[in-house]
């Protein structure tokens, strides 16, 4: 059974000239199977803590270890990360002039695969996604994230979520800037991959709204850099009722 | 319809859409056209149409200095059958009958080749193979001038193939009979130190088409400058363009469409790609619709990739547009750059490094690729491409 196994991760970011610690010392693990919900105000790590565990070169792991199986990850390039089945749904995905989507997804899917897939199944493959995505089929001919809408960004990254078949599904913010329709129709998305049992699921949020449809076994509660609570579904409700105010505040002598 | 995005630091884009009473197009240039070089002072560098050129690295093309040498080019022309090839003088009325030179190296070219080339595709012909133009640099200094003339309904293919080190002005005319269609392929496959300065001219019959392929990878400096008019209505050009400059590289490319005729269309994309310190790409898209041009259909656009820091690229659209009574008239310029985002979202889906800057690339060029419609020279485009990006890569 995979395990992703975070312990006491150090990470700065180079910022104003100036080097400022992000994450102080962050637990935790991630077995598949597993949903954990990790949730917490603007400012507190959550995203990096996501960036970090993908390799992104902007942040610089300064203590601890992360291990998924225990192969080491944060020895490993962006790529190799992906490719031993750790997998980044972002807030902001970027645009690729000139690449579509189908060109993308399949190329992906090859390098994940470790070798192509045979074009007549694959093809049907992206199609039914696609459709329970409610995703236009013209979509796969359309440039990656060009001109596409904040529904249309967030359920492509769940397309690819879904024909990539990670181990480890870390989800940054995917419910931010979704209506209600697209909400319910990426998390059915999450829902599918996670009835597979096969992947663990890392969903990083600030509202309790996406709780809803996809129910966490596990929440914890990020402040600060680092996991300051740690529960079950209940939490949220928690959260929904009382916000991070308590989590916030100033620790007065 | 100008739009601009995505424009990296040290790059500039500029568009402009003018409705004048005269033409700026024709004004803003520091002489009007002539034949004869003495009719342009040598330019200093600011003005409009040198301003972007570096001047000091033209060996001399700009201010008489460059004599030609005699063992600057080897021209070697393979016609077909039916397909005549002649050297003719400067008299002859075919040559320079599609334009005058605009510039002071476009007449100094005219001023200084010794003969013209005038390939001859005759009225209704259509060779089966095309007309094959290999201009070899042999590391000399040379001015040149080739005709190519099609007759009524006469089509044919030509490429033009430039390679090896040289120091070249020259002008390339095209008169393209009624109804004729002409593909010309116009490829600088340079080495490193040539330099190379032309003028083209594009003469469209009534009803023909002509559609122009310049492909620009080599050279230190290269500045081009295809022009097209119309001889009567019904006309047709296709004005495609794709350059890779690399570390140091100047490499220009001006353009002109002169919407003089009613019922014509018009149809620009120039696409590049930049790597490297000091690589500069310019792009000037000129179009002007004169004021008797009435339901002219012309659009362009110029698409520019930043692959690394340090490279530069000024793309300035112009469009003229001097009646109301048109079809449809749009310039679109964008300049984006590959960066470290875009490289992390494809690695964060598997995919290797080098796999991802291929995909991009060739992404960005391959529409363009596919408009070439000779095989032969879109392979060698695509295997060109990758061994750009190879280089990049290692």
């Amino acid at each position: 059974m995979a395990t992703l196994e975070i312990k006491d991760l150090h990470v700065t970011v180079e910022a104003d000239n100036a080097t400022k610690e992000i994450l102080k010392g962050v637990d935790l693990t991630v077995k598949q199977g597993e949903t954990h919900a990790i949730m917490g105000p603007n400012g507190s790590g959550k995203s990096t803590l996501a960036y970090s565990l993908a390799g992104h070169p902007k942040y610089t792991i300064t203590g601890g270890s992360v291990t998924l199986d225990g192969e080491d990850v944060l020895e490993m390039s962006v790529d190799e990360r992906a490719r031993a089945g750790v997998f980044l749904a972002m807030q902001y995905p970027v645009e690729v002039p000139g690449v579509s989507v189908s060109n993308f997804l399949r190329t992906s899917a090859t390098a994940v695969r470790g070798e192509a897939p045979k074009l007549r199944t694959w093809v049907k493959e992206v199609k039914e996604t696609m459709e329970r995505l409610s995703m236009d089929p013209s979509f796969a001919e359309r440039n990656v994230n060009e001109g596409f809408s904040g529904g249309e960004k967030k359920r492509h990254e769940i397309l690819q979520l879904e024909l990539l078949k990670p181990k480890i599904a870390i989800l940054d913010e995917t419910d931010s800037g979704l209506d209600v329709d697209a909400l319910r129709i990426v998390s059915e998305g999450v829902n599918r991959v996670r009835e597979t049992g096969e992947v663990g699921t890392l969903l990083i949020t600030h509202y309790t709204r996406i709780l809803r449809y996809i129910k966490p076994d596990f929440v914890h509660v990020f402040s600060g850099g680092r996991i300051v609570e740690s529960g079950g579904a209940e939490l949220a409700d928690k959260l929904e009722n009382e916000g991070y105010e308590a989590y916030t505040k100033p620790v007065t002598p | 319809m100008a739009e601009a995005q995505n424009i990296p630091v040290g790059s500039t884009t500029a568009g402009s859409i003018a409705v004048a009473a005269e033409s700026t197009v024709a004004t803003r240039m520091s002489a009007p056209p002539s034949y004869d070089v003495a009719d342009f002072p040598v330019p200093h560098g600011r003005e409009e149409e040198w301003r972007f050129t570096p001047l000091e690295r033209l060996r001399g093309l700009h201010d008489g200095t460059a004599t030609a040498t005699g063992d600057g080019v080897k021209v070697d022309v393979e016609a077909p059958e039916g397909v005549t090839v002649e050297l003719v003088d400067r008299d002859d009325p075919r040559v320079g009958r599609a334009g005058k030179p605009v510039d002071r190296i476009a007449a100094q070219a005219y001023s200084a080749f010794e003969k013209a080339s005038v390939v001859s595709v005759p009225k209704d012909t259509q060779p089966a193979e095309p007309i094959r133009i290999r201009v070899h640099g042999e590391g000399g200094v040379a001015y040149g001038h080739q005709v190519i003339e099609l007759g009524a309904f006469a089509e044919a293919v030509v490429v033009i193939d430039h390679t090896g080190d040289a120091v070249l002005a020259a002008g390339v005319d095209y008169l393209l009979g009624d109804g004729a269609k002409l593909t010309v392929v116009s490829v600088q496959d340079w080495d490193d130190k040539a330099v190379h300065v032309a003028q083209h001219n594009a003469l469209v019959g009534r009803d023909a088409s002509f559609k122009s392929v310049v492909v620009t990878f080599g050279g230190d400096v290269v500045r081009l400058h295809p022009r097209v008019r119309y001889a009567a209505t019904g006309g047709e050009a296709e004005l495609f363009g794709l350059y890779f400059t690399d570390a140091g590289q100047h490499q220009e490319h001006r353009l002109l469409v002169d919407h003089n005729t009613p019922h014509c269309k018009s149809n620009v994309v120039y696409k590049g790609a930049l790597q490297g310190d000091d690589a500069h790409a310019v792009w000037i898209g000129d179009v002007l619709i004169e004021a008797a041009a009435e339901g002219t259909d012309t659009y362009e656009m110029n698409r520019n990739l930043v692959l690394t820091d340090g490279a530069r690229v000024d793309s300035v659209p112009n469009l003229e547009i001097e009646t109301g009574e048109i079809v449809g008239a749009g310039h679109a310029s964008a300049t984006g750059r590959f960066d470290d985002e875009q490289l992390f979202y494809l690695m964060a889906r598997g995919i290797p490094e080098h796999e991802a800057r291929r995909l991009v690339v060739r992404g960005f060029f391959a529409e363009l690729v596919q408009q070439i419609g000779v095989p032969d020279i879109e392979e060698r485009l695509i295997a060109k491409i990758e061994e750009e990006l190879e280089a990049s890569v290692a």
